[in-house]
């Protein structure tokens, strides 16, 4: 499955996506990223959670945080391929 | 068809294996070994599969396994064996799992003996697992049966998608009486709920839980309409000179042979006995002994114990006449003529 | 320009979505943090990999992961506490080609179903074992598990887990590890990216060992519960690396893939034309005997002796025979605690009628072996009956007077013939003469087919013949 980056960042390596109805805001994710992406959102989702979300920061696709992630639908990396 | 002088316990066996038995999952106790040593002998040699396991626990699980894999399985065990594996029963009955399963009883309380007993029927009959269950219980009194009643419980079992139970004294197991075997070889099945590994069963799930009240209460009243069911088609029993009889005696398995002497000694000095012979335990043949209530003068129930089915025929009776009752226990049998002085003792 | 692929999301052998949940289905019922969901995604994924979701049998225990079948969409068989591997043995063996994957807590796999997986993994039963440690009891609120650390503050152990109340933490890895069976045994740990990635590779190795046919496998994972541990989901993932892995030592325990031989497979099935030759169903005779009108006869043998008489063998002959001479027979033996302490007995009925209570109580035939069963069941015998007696003569307090009583020193027969063995061959002859309750040659049949050995058979048919001798010579006659 492919999905076009954002055509502005061009040297983007890679990206995060956070389901929130199914993260539950444990934070291993946050925890796990080595470059800081993800941090735990100050809103909470419809069932009281603190989701994870994007930052700013530059993710390189590594996956670490899928790994530690327990829900296994709530993060979907993309890594970007030539 | 020639017949063949065998042990109730290996008629038992060669007669699961006609019925398309393919998996055995034991643990040794008398008086049920021939049927295990049967199953071991015999299973490899029809592409079945034997295995002793590391206890009845184990034993009645691997039952479990089996069934969910869509093989016709049993296991065969005795009280205090069949007291371990109540957790088992209890979850096939819950999952809906086919299977036999061979009680061939001996001497209790604790350990007891090895003697034959027909004290288990209360765990067997009325449960010993958990939860509102009911298994189908068989009560062969001869080597034929043991083969023809195992034969016809795979049957059943798979029907109803429930265990069945084979409930033979020791001395139905070890006795030997010539056999003749016209059951058909059946070949395995796979019916369609199995789990067997593959693309177009992927979907199915065996399971007992059913989380919400609301769920298990369906359920569980779907199991007591199958139940009923079974009382409806499937209660069987043997009028042994019933008809014109104004004393009947109740008897199932080695009592009921007893019982067949005693009603011949009574016949002989013109005394109208009969004998009912429940052949299901569950279901148990209460209108019968209703409907015979209403000619009978008194019943009398003899058991290889201290008094247990003879509780269920009080019920089926409702009063409508006095129900006696003679046991004996700890191994011993009761002679004919025993029986035929104690009819007399309290008269 | 680059394009971004996705290269990592939700299994496919997951369901996208739980239908078999209750509510919520898009999430699965674990706390934040726990390992359950860690190690179902690990194992989703390497089911995945290796294509063999098709062939997959889930097993569940009970404990949190219960409904490990809401999640993955493959054959599934929840089953009873501890006893997956019982279950997965016989789902394996039943099915051969299918994959096999038990998934445990340490309650389920290391308390209760400790017998359960010890003989799994020693049979090598060619499944695989998810083990998830998180030395605790989940489902049920905090109690101690085997694997619960000494000190620790339980439910159960509110003062700390000590030696000297609840024993050692139990490390099931090193244990299996030590039997002769189990072929890869690994344990892991989920408590950082690392480790979790490491798991992953175990999974794999330990699926491909049982994809190989090779035998048993295990993975053994150290699993965060912040709930029960009262931690938050970080401090619980620490937890698992400081505290845990120091007690249960991550890394491979065992690896025998290269030395083990896979399993050879089963051999096709029979045909069903082949079962009544495979189960020794009888045969038609060739030479069956004519149905003849018989008179009325009527024979309640007991026969009894100590083991090794041969009592029981006696007993089976006679209904053998009587069986092949149109009879309705039974044979009862006594197999009760009086078999431990040496003696022996059996009821044989013979029938021109049906035969209905197999229990000889009051014999017209008693053959007593030796004395003590001589004096244990001679006053039972019927009036006009026939007592045969092993012995010179019969003690002088036995004698009945109503009854026809004949002594024969059988044994010592016996041990003219050659063999004291076949004492009990001489008494059916001399059972036979005195009763001419089965013709001879019907007799010889049966003998034949029961005595196994020509050598032996030979020496019975001698047997027969002396028992017979002796007896014409006594002049006893009995018709009952
Ligand atoms: C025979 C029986 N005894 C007790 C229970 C109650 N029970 C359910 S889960 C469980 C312990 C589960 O602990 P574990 O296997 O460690 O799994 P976890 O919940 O920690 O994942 C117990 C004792 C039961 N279901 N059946
Ligand atoms: S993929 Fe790697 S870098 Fe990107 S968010 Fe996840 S952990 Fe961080
Ligand atoms: S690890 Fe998963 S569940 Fe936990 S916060 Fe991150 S995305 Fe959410
Ligand atoms: S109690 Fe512990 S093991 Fe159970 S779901 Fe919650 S975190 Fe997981």
């Amino acid at each position: 499955m492919f999905a076009t980056a954002i055509e502005e960042e061009i040297d983007i390596k890679g990206y995060v996506e956070i389901n929130t109805d199914e993260c539950k805001g444990c934070g291993l994710c946050v925890e796990a990223c080595t470059t800081k992406v993800l941090s735990l959102s100050p809103c909470l989702n419809r069932y009281g959670y603190h989701t994870a979300t994007n930052s700013d920061k530059p993710c390189n696709g590594c996956g670490l945080c899928f790994y530690v992630c327990p829900e296994p639908g709530a993060i979907k990396v993309f890594k970007a391929v030539n | 068809m020639p017949k063949q002088l065998i042990k109730g316990n290996e008629a038992l066996m060669k007669g699961a294996i006609l019925a398309g038995c393919r998996g055995f999952y034991g643990y040794p106790i008398t008086p049920a070994n021939e049927i295990t040593e049967a199953a071991a002998y015999y299973l490899p040699q029809v592409g079945g599969t034997f295995l002793q396991a590391e206890s009845e626990v184990a034993a009645i699980n691997m039952v479990y396994g089996a069934s969910s894999a869509g093989v016709r399985c049993m296991t065969a065990s005795s009280g205090p064996g069949i007291s371990l594996m109540a957790e088992g029963i209890s979850y096939l009955a819950g999952s809906e799992l086919p299977c036999v399963i061979a009680d061939i009883t001996r001497g209790g309380p604790g350990l007891g003996n090895i003697a034959p007993e027909q004290s288990d029927y209360f765990q067997v009959v009325k449960g010993g697992g958990h939860g509102c269950y009911r298994t189908l219980v068989l009560a062969p009194a001869c080597a034929q049966e043991m083969a023809d009643l195992t034969y016809l419980a795979f049957d059943l079992a798979d029907q109803y998608r429930t265990p069945a139970v084979i409930l033979a004294d020791g001395f139905i197991g070890q006795m030997m009486e010539p056999v003749e075997f016209t059951l058909a070889a059946r070949a395995p099945r796979l019916p369609e709920w199995a789990v067997d590994g593959t693309a177009s069963t992927r979907r199915n799930l065996i399971s007992s839980i059913y989380l919400q009240p609301d769920d298990l209460e369906k359920h569980i009243r779907m199991l007591e309409a199958k139940y009923a069911r079974m009382a409806h088609n499937e209660t069987r029993w043997e009028n042994y000179k019933t008809d014109d009889a104004e004393i009947v005696f109740v008897g199932y398995g080695i009592s009921s042979r007893i019982l067949k002497s005693v009603v011949e000694m009574m016949r002989a000095r013109d005394i109208r006995a009969g004998l009912l012979r429940p052949i299901t335990l569950f279901p148990f043949p209460s209108d019968e002994l209703r409907r015979l209530a209403g000619q009978a003068e008194r019943f009398f129930v003899v058991e290889l114990s201290t008094g247990q089915m003879v509780e269920d025929v009080r019920l089926a009776v409702e009063g409508r006449c006095p129900v006696e009752f003679y046991g004996r226990c700890g191994g011993n049998a009761p002679s004919a003529e025993e029986i035929f002085e104690e009819v007399f003792a309290h008269v | 320009m680059s394009e971004l692929k996705v290269i990592h999301e939700k299994a496919e052998c997951l369901y996208g979505n739980y239908d078999r949940k209750g509510e919520l289905q898009h999430q699965t019922h674990y706390c934040p943090g726990c390992g359950h969901g860690v190690a179902h995604k690990l194992l989703a994924e390497v089911i995945d990999e290796l294509g063999i979701r098709d062939r997959v049998i889930l097993v569940s225990p009970v404990g949190c992961s219960v409904f490990a079948y809401y999640y993955f969409d493959v054959g599934n068989v929840q089953v009873a506490h501890g006893r997956a591997p019982a279950v997965a043995t016989a789902l394996k063996r039943s099915h051969p080609e299918s994959i096999v994957i038990t998934y445990q807590g340490d309650g389920d796999l290391a308390a209760i179903g400790s017998a359960e997986i010890m003989h799994a993994a020693n049979r090598s039963e060619c499944y695989t074992a998810l083990f998830v440690n998180n030395a605790i009891y989940g489902m049920t609120g905090g109690q101690c598990a085997p694997t619960s650390l000494l000190g620790d503050k339980t439910t159960t152990t509110p003062f700390g887990r000590t030696t000297a109340n609840d024993g050692y933490p139990l490390k099931v890895s090193e244990l299996l590890s030590a039997l002769d069976g189990p072929v890869f045994i690994e344990r892991g740990g989920l408590g950082n990216a690392k480790q979790i990635l490491q798991t992953k590779r175990a999974i794999k190795r330990a699926l491909e060992t049982q994809m190989k046919g090779l035998g048993f496998s295990l993975v053994e994972m150290l699993s965060p519960c912040p709930t029960i541990w009262k931690m938050d989901p970080v401090d619980a993932q620490r937890h698992v690396r400081e505290v845990l892995a120091p007690i249960y030592p991550i890394g491979n325990k065992l690896d025998r893939t290269k030395d083990r031989a896979p399993r050879a497979a089963a051999p096709p099935p029979p045909p069903l034309s082949e079962l009544p030759r495979i189960l020794k169903l009888p045969v038609a005779p060739t030479d069956a005997p004519v149905e003849l009108v018989k008179p009325d006869s009527e024979y309640r043998i007991k026969i009894a002796g100590f083991g090794g008489q041969g009592v029981l063998l006696l007993g089976q002959l006679i209904a053998e025979a009587g069986m092949d001479d149109g009879l309705d027979v039974s044979w009862l033996p006594s197999y009760g605690p009086e078999m431990r302490s040496g003696t022996s007995n059996c009821h044989v009925r013979l029938s021109t009628k049906h035969v209905d209570s197999p229990l000889v109580s009051r014999p017209n035939v008693l053959i007593a072996l030796n004395e003590p069963s001589l004096r244990k069941f001679i006053a039972t015998v019927d009036t006009g009956g026939l007592v045969l007696y092993n012995g010179d003569s019969i003690p002088t307090d036995c004698i009945r007077t109503d009854i026809t009583m004949q002594a024969l020193p059988f044994a010592s027969i016996a041990d003219e013939l050659g063999s004291p063995k076949v004492a009990n061959i001489v008494v059916l002859g001399a059972f036979l003469a005195a009763t001419n309750a089965l013709p001879l040659a019907v007799v010889d049949r049966a003998m034949a087919r029961v005595v196994k050995g020509e050598k032996w058979l030979e020496i019975d048919r001698r047997a027969m013949a002396r028992g017979i001798a002796e007896m014409q010579s006594t002049e006893v006659k009995v018709h009952v």
